[in-house]
């Protein structure tokens, strides 16, 4: 019997991951052509790429839609703001090894309660239990700061190794934590990439695509949803770390309000969550979109309104599922014998 | 040996008894179909032997065990299975992912996450071995939505065989199929069976195909269970008959 099944065919992994690795090249060289600002959108865009990466693991893949994750993205800076503050913690690495768990365990209580249950009830779950956390970080203001949140100061890099101090240290710092972040980038995207393909993976799609049955191959759909929940806020919890050093504070609005969910959702929308690609190409769109959009009108929230009904009516499956529609209607089709 | 028994079975949805003091036995290695006219309560009991129901009084033994308030995990790790009436598949998923994810769940690999499901040999050997049987190692790579009735039905069979079940309940396997799919679909479906040593009990309307393919036949009515023996004695009760067909049945 072994010996009639074809072979794995590693071809189209092989040539998937040359792709990837011209796009980490590609990326990698970027900052030499740009000045710092543009560096640093750049790594606020990555970062989104992360947040929506985790999101669309619960959206994409398990079919729920949270409306709560800046919970898990507030966490992750809060995080790092108390480590900073409290234990006088600077090093990037440490507030990753503690910040992770404390994300993961964030995700994996809320998770708890909200994927007992569904559809509207899960997102409108999500987005309460998240805005209870933003209001008691508001109201908190002697532990957390309050509206004037808490300031992080540039912490050090691989080990201590990279400090930014003296002239010329915001600059330096810009530099190298693009580089960082790319990496961080690089490692959530072949993590996440293994998990979707993984037997786990396939078993969110199933239950995505028919719970009942996926119930009858002995899946415990509970408990599938669950880690997925945990996995995708841990991702977001990442995101949350890397960026509150790069944006050196962390206030509820900013990072706990519920328009942040808001944005990823749009974030997944505008790239396309029903591909593996969409977020990340969605993270860095967005970024640009809602920064060139702050910073051309003050009417940028209707602008991104209208870029957000347009998608939904125009590109219901986002940037990366147009563009793959249009290569397919492009490709010459096979002759019919 | 008995490998399934119900006892004073009841369920009741409103006025309507579906199960009426059912008391069902399935032996070890038959083929048994389970006739009835639509309503009889047939796939109300398999959905209670499968735990999509609750009984509302009664037990259910499984290999001399007490199942009635089991989860559908721990039935199925039992060993039992069950494919549908409407084709339940993951339609955005291949025809392999379907089959693979049956045997990932058996296996206990399904919460794997560290490595890709293509790359586990043993089950991409069992899964072509399986769609192979069911004549659908063609369509491996082809999404489950994109298949044809008759294949989507024999899909439905295969995930649920891939479960490796002791006893499989098929809810009426040809339904929506012509009347020549129906035939390749229950050679199919019974050489399978009977290969794989798995005890079935099919739900099915097309009294040919039961007569043609059933070691034992039990027919229901409003909830109970009127008649039960082989093809022969079924098709001399002429009780049955008037029910099912208002006529003696054709010899």
């Amino acid at each position: 019997m072994k010996a009639d099944v074809p072979r794995i065919s590693y071809r189209p992994k092989l040539l998937l991951g040359l792709a990837a690795i011209l796009v980490l090249v590609f990326l990698a060289l970027l900052p030499l052509y740009l000045g710092i600002y543009q560096t640093q959108l750049l790594t606020y865009g990555l970062i989104a790429s992360i947040a929506a990466l985790g999101f669309n693991l619960l959206l994409g893949y398990t079919g729920l839609l949270s409306f709560g994750h800046s919970a898990f993205f507030g966490i992750g800076t809060y995080t790092v703001a108390f480590l900073a503050r409290d234990a006088g913690i600077h090093s990037m690495e440490l507030y990753i090894l503690i910040g992770l768990p404390i994300a993961a365990l964030a995700s994996a209580l809320l998770g708890y309660i909200c994927v007992r249950h569904t559809r509207i009830f899960f997102g409108i779950l999500t987005l309460a239990l998240s805005q209870v956390l933003y209001s008691l970080v508001l109201k908190l203001f002697w532990i957390t700061g309050g509206t004037d949140g808490l300031r992080v100061t540039r912490p050090s890099l691989l080990g201590g190794t990279l400090t930014f101090t003296g002239g010329g240290a915001y600059q330096r710092f810009v530099h190298a934590y693009y580089y960082y972040v790319l990496a961080a980038f690089a490692l959530c995207v072949v993590m996440m990439w293994v998990i979707v393909h993984s037997p786990f993976g396939k078993a969110l799609q199933a239950i995505r695509d028919n719970e009942t049955r996926a119930r009858f191959l002995g899946l415990r759909i509970r408990r599938f949803r669950w880690i997925a929940f945990l996995i995708s806020g841990t991702f977001t919890g990442l995101a949350g770390i890397l960026w509150v050093p790069l944006n050196g504070v962390t206030t509820p609005d900013v990072t706990l309000y519920w328009p942040v969910s808001g944005d990823i959702v749009f974030t997944a929308l505008l790239g396309g969550f029903r591909n593996f690609t969409g977020p990340i190409v969605g993270g860095l769109v967005f970024t640009y979109l809602k920064t060139y959009a702050v910073a051309t009108t003050e009417y940028w929230q209707f602008l991104l309104g209208v870029v957000l009904v347009l998608l939904v009516l125009l590109l219901p499956t986002g940037i990366v599922g147009a563009l793959s529609a249009l290569v397919n209607k492009l490709r010459p089709k096979e002759k019919i014998a | 040996m008995i490998l399934l028994q119900t006892i004073d079975l009841r369920k009741q949805f409103g006025e309507t008894k579906a199960c009426d003091g059912v008391n069902f036995v399935v032996n070890q290695g038959e083929f048994l179909s389970l006739v009835g006219s639509n309503g009889a309560g047939k796939t109300s009991l398999v959905n209670l032997i499968s735990a999509q129901l609750t009984p509302d009084s009664g037990q259910i033994l499984f290999e001399g065990k007490d199942i009635t308030f089991s989860p559908v995990h721990e039935r199925i790790k039992a060993g039992i299975a069950r494919s549908f009436q409407i084709v339940n598949l993951f339609d955005g998923l291949s025809v392999f992912d379907n089959v693979a994810l049956s045997i990932f769940s058996r296996e206990g690999k399904a919460v794997n996450m560290a490595a890709l499901a293509d790359h586990d040999h043993a089950v991409r050997a069992e899964c072509l071995d399986v769609l192979g049987q069911f004549g659908l190692r063609d369509k491996s790579a082809a999404l489950a939505g994109g298949l044809a009735q008759g294949e989507r039905k024999l899909l439905d069979v295969a995930v649920a065989y891939a479960l490796r079940p002791k006893l499989l309940f098929l809810d009426e396997p040809t339904s929506g199929v012509s009347t020549r799919d129906k035939g390749q679909i229950m050679d199919t479906v019974s050489s399978v069976v009977r290969a794989g040593t798995v005890t079935a009990v099919v739900i099915e309307h097309d009294m040919d195909v039961v007569f043609r393919y059933s070691d034992r036949i039990v027919m229901m009515h409003e909830g109970r269970f009127l008649a039960d023996g082989t093809p022969a004695e079924i098709r001399a009760n002429n009780e049955v008959a008037s029910i099912l067909l208002g006529a003696p049945l054709s010899t």
